[in-house]
């Protein structure tokens, strides 16, 4: 299969942290554990931290499962910053070489329906204030998420992101 | 997979019997949860206590494994309780709106 390293999805400073790992779950941990000293390190509270993880968790799980349907040997690239617009937080970036996959039509349930299944979409949505998928020009996809980290936390009174669409406007509720 | 095994331990209290992961459960580790609960199912046990005490992350498959595990306790005429939730993991099932699906105890030797 043919890979190409990442590229910034658009003019931007180089990345503080990029990693390549491989497409096997029991990886996943490691990403984990440098997410939180990232994240720490940057000012983000605990709840914050754990919110971050699950988003970025959910999207390497899709790609090992539905983008590269299990195969361990296939790559996925992370590239993580320190932004300061439109505020304080982190963003990252999760790159994949599957041409295939599009993680725009990954089922995501009804939260009404009681069923295994359909949760990671929600989950990252829920928990980013971005959360984004481009097509990379050499292939394969590009997730970008953007967490902020406020003075005294980083949620609203709610416990919720502020979250903002692509041309930053309020996101529609269901999208928490 | 090697080296990514995830302790269980059980004991039974007084009808129930209650399985205590220990550590992360996600992609890699919610496969042997899963079996471990089908497991137990099949000794058909009046209740099934998933004690959670020592499990600080979970992501959603291992929500989703859970959600597997109730239904098939269900259908078999087993209680699934869910206790000791660490609050990471609390806000992923009240995130997913499971917290009124399951039973949760915060105390699983009450």
């Amino acid at each position: 299969m043919p890979e190409s390293r990442p590229t910034p999805s658009d003019a931007m400073s180089p990345p503080e942290i990029q990693v390549c790992m491989l497409s096997q779950p029991r990886l996943l941990g490691a990403v984990r554990a440098l997410l939180e000293n990232f994240a720490e390190r940057i000012g983000f509270c605990e709840r914050g931290r754990g919110e971050l993880i699950l988003a970025v968790d959910e999207a390497l799980t899709n790609i090992i499962r539905h983008g590269y349907d299990h195969a361990p040997d296939c790559r996925i690239w992370l590239s993580l910053r320190t932004i300061e617009s439109p505020r304080h937080g982190i963003r990252v970036e999760v790159e994949d070489h599957q041409p295939e996959f599009d993680p725009e039509n990954l089922p995501e349930r009804d939260l009404d329906e009681v069923r295994p299944g359909g949760l990671g979409v929600h989950l990252m949505r829920s928990v980013t204030h971005l959360c984004r998928h481009e097509r990379r020009d050499e292939g394969g996809m590009r997730l970008v998420i953007e967490k902020f980290c406020e003075d005294g936390g980083d949620a609203d009174e709610s416990g919720s992101p502020t979250s903002r669409s692509e041309d930053g406007s309020a996101p529609p509720e269901e999208s928490m | 997979m090697p080296g990514d095994s995830m302790t269980i331990n059980e004991r039974s209290v007084g009808e129930s019997l209650v399985l205590q992961p220990e550590g992360d459960i996600d992609l890699s580790r919610s496969p042997q949860l899963q079996a471990r609960l089908a497991e137990a199912l099949g000794r058909k046990p009046a209740r099934i206590v998933v004690d959670l005490s020592k499990v600080p992350y979970m992501d959603s498959s291992g929500v989703a494994t859970l959600v597997q595990g109730l239904q098939h306790c269900q259908r078999a005429g087993c209680e699934l309780v869910i206790g000791s939730l660490h609050p990471k993991v609390r806000s992923i099932f009240e995130i997913a709106k499971l917290t009124e699906i399951f039973a949760i105890v915060d105390d699983v030797e009450a």
